[in-house]
């Protein structure tokens, strides 16, 4: 059966998914609730009372990261589809 | 009825239900024993691996060290949720098509080599032997809290109930009592924390009452309830809550070390073995993070709100008439407080510890404690000069908080059955992964290969027992100041060993045994060997990689991010020097990337 896959095209695309919502997970952690924090507690709007840096750094970055998931989850489940991955249970 | 009585119904009920689906999934081979015949629902294996993930330490814990840290305590709230976004985009989809039990597994065929599986099997054990003592300490604790027990006799009970599911029914035993526990947990959890948060803030759902107004002064005097902390914090000399960290390149490395410690912990990532096929676990750890999010959004909340109304409650009250909580939790040894000044009223203030060490009861000669003059109990300990007349442990901000708020007994008996729910699963998790690293990685697969099903499973289950009898032992008899240190291994080890091996096996076909077992035992003796150094030989604090000015270098919880970049390079260069994995690993690395099939390579 795996005459239909091109599992070199799969690996490759995964790849991009993976290092494009890295990079989001990097940002929103790393950059929004640590080293980016004082400036955007300054520069952006509170999120209600709470200043921009510190919220991201207690609540926003893991919304954020349930949001990657799904998003992930979507993603890879299309690419699936696209290289014919998705039949039910084989492994 | 009674708070006793109370929960006594609560906390056998929940006993009742966990030995019950025991009994329901007793494991008959291996495969059930190890990965539960691999027949878990995405959604159940999500609770269940919530609930496996979150610890007492984090349930009782957490909300404490982020009230009295304010703004610190994000590097627990990011690092152990963004861990998983890495577990599941890196780790475990790649690890569930590799069709095998355990860690060591991948890494021992992965890199050809027993020895990479011994090194793996050692770090596994390490890992997990660290993190369950705390638990079964955790649960002892519990117990002789409630019922008036000594700890030993609370940790031996605590022992026999996990043994009875984890040891009868194995991972089948494990993923189904889970599945409860998180839903007492986050029950336990959320409702103290929604009757809090409609006092303070008048907003029913406590992830948003945390932004919120404070409105206990009267809707006219709403200020956001961050900037009343702010200004309850600055007025009594602590540090600003929303205010930032002394080296953020510190803060940075811890962040770091615990997000990759996450991703690198065996405990959770086996867990993913027991579901059908890759999608199924790109579901199942999706679903892990929204139902961890739960507890993790309410957390802040719970901490800001336990602060304000430590503070608006017990700050320049008269002791006489200081609430009930207050006096209930100083019976318990967990509140002091000195009258340094003689006044009658309780002044809390952030020059510092109002004594040295923790409190030390003055006790006549029945063993009663001495009272002082306002009936507070009497302590032995030396006073310290600063203005500060309150002691309380961090840990009662998650416990006293249903008290706090007046709640009534049925919650206060949620809340402690929640606790032992944390503690159990967690413990029951490590368990498993204990029995298993002795059963399936070193005897099956290293010491005696033609051991049959039958004799597996029999050798599990001692594993089980020998495992937990040592955690046991260590929950009675505390390292003391040892078991505090030894978090930091953990994920110390897990980011330097397991984490940059497991992705390089995955990610890169070039990585050969020779580097993958040079950056493992180069990264975990780095790691190690700092944080022996500074936890238990040098007697000073001036850490290393101190690349900030005024910064204070990168602490030992901080140093298995070192590690892993250590681990990486090494195995890299090392690969480059010596000839590449045979053709075999290669096609196996090939048919793992792809949630189907064989892969292209091996298609023979």
């Amino acid at each position: 059966m795996s005459d239909t896959h091109d599992s070199k095209t799969y690996w490759k695309q995964s790849l991009k998914i993976i290092a494009f919502l890295l990079m989001i997970w990097a940002f929103v952690s790393f950059g929004c609730g640590i080293i980016f924090r004082e400036y955007l507690d300054a520069e952006m709007p509170s999120v209600g009372g709470a200043p921009f840096g510190f919220w991201m750094a207690q609540q926003g970055s893991i919304i954020v990261f349930v949001l990657l998931l799904f998003v992930y989850n979507r993603l890879m489940n299309k690419l699936d589809r696209k290289h014919g991955y998705d039949q039910e249970g084989s492994l | 009825m009674t708070q006793d009585t109370w929960n006594f119904i609560f906390i056998g009920i929940t006993f009742v239900v966990y030995i019950f689906i025991a009994i329901r999934s007793r494991a008959a081979s291996t495969q059930e024993f190890y990965v539960a015949g691999r027949g878990v629902s995405p959604l159940a294996n999500g609770m269940a691996t919530a609930a496996d993930w979150m610890s007492a330490a984090t349930f009782i814990s957490m909300a404490g060290l982020i009230a009295s840290t304010g703004y610190a305590g994000s590097r627990f709230l990011m690092g152990w949720t963004g861990g998983f976004v890495l577990l599941t985009v890196l780790i475990v989809p790649y690890l569930r098509k590799f069709k095998k039990f355990t860690v060591p597994d991948f890494l021992g065929d992965r890199f050809y080599s027993n020895a990479a599986r011994f090194v793996a099997v050692v770090c596994a054990i390490f890992i997990c032997l660290t993190y369950i003592m705390g638990q079964m300490r955790g649960v002892g604790l519990v117990f002789s809290r409630l019922f008036d027990i000594s700890i030993s006799l609370g940790v031996i009970i605590g022992s026999c109930i996990v043994f009875c599911y984890a040891a009868l029914g194995g991972m089948k035993g494990i993923t189904y009592t889970q599945v409860a526990q998180y839903c007492v947990m986050v029950f336990a959890y959320t409702i103290p924390a929604i009757f809090i948060s409609v006092m303070l803030t008048g907003n029913v759902i406590p992830q948003l009452g945390f932004i919120g107004d404070y409105i206990k002064d009267g809707a006219e005097n709403a200020v956001p309830l961050l900037e009343k902390l702010n200004g309850l914090n600055k007025e009594l000399g602590f540090a600003q809550y929303t205010g930032g960290v002394k080296d953020k390149w510190d803060f940075f490395c811890i962040t770091a070390a615990l997000m990759f410690g996450t991703a690198g912990l065996p405990h959770v990532i086996v867990r993913f073995f027991t579901v059908k096929d890759v999608k199924a676990v790109r579901q199942s750890a999706s679903w892990t993070l929204a139902f961890i999010a739960i507890i993790y959004l309410t957390a802040p909340a719970v901490g800001s709100f336990a602060r304000t109304n430590l503070i608006e409650e017990i700050h320049n009250q008269e002791y006489k008439s200081a609430p009930a909580w207050f006096t209930g939790w100083e019976n318990r040894d967990l509140i002091a407080w000195v009258d340094k000044n003689d006044d009658g009223k309780i002044q809390y203030f952030g020059d510092g510890a109002a004594f040295a060490g923790k409190p030390a009861f003055k006790l006549d000669s029945d063993g009663e404690s001495l009272r002082g003059s306002y009936n507070e109990r009497l302590l032995t300990n030396d006073i310290s000069p600063g203005r500060n007349e309150l002691f309380y442990e961090r840990d009662i901000l998650v416990m006293a908080n249903p008290e706090i708020a007046e709640l009534p007994e049925w919650v206060i008996a949620l809340v402690m059955a929640g606790c032992i729910a944390a503690a159990l699963s967690t413990a029951a998790g490590l368990l498993l992964v204990l029995s298993t690293s002795v059963s399936h990685d070193l005897l099956k697969c290293i010491v005696k290969p033609d051991l049959n099903d039958k004799q597996e499973l029999m050798w599990a289950r001692i594993a089980s027992f020998g495992a937990l009898v040592v955690a046991a032992y260590f929950g009675i008899n505390p390292p003391a100041e040892f078991v505090a240190k030894t978090v930091a291994f953990a994920f110390g080890l897990a980011c330097s060993s397991f984490f940059p091996t497991i992705v390089l096996g995955i990610f890169t076909k070039r990585i050969n045994k020779e580097g993958a077992i040079a950056g493992m035992i180069c990264g975990i003796g780095f790691t190690l060997g700092y944080i022996i150094y500074f936890q238990f030989y040098a007697n000073h604090q001036d850490y290393w990689f101190n690349f900030l000015e005024n910064g204070t270098g990168v602490s030992p919880e901080g140093i298995g991010f070192i590690g892993m970049l250590i681990n990486f390079m090494v195995a890299y260069f090392v690969s480059m020097l010596t000839p590449p994995p045979p053709q075999d690993v290669q096609d196996m690395v090939e048919s793992i990337r792809v949630p189907q099939g064989a892969g292209a390579a091996s298609d023979h």
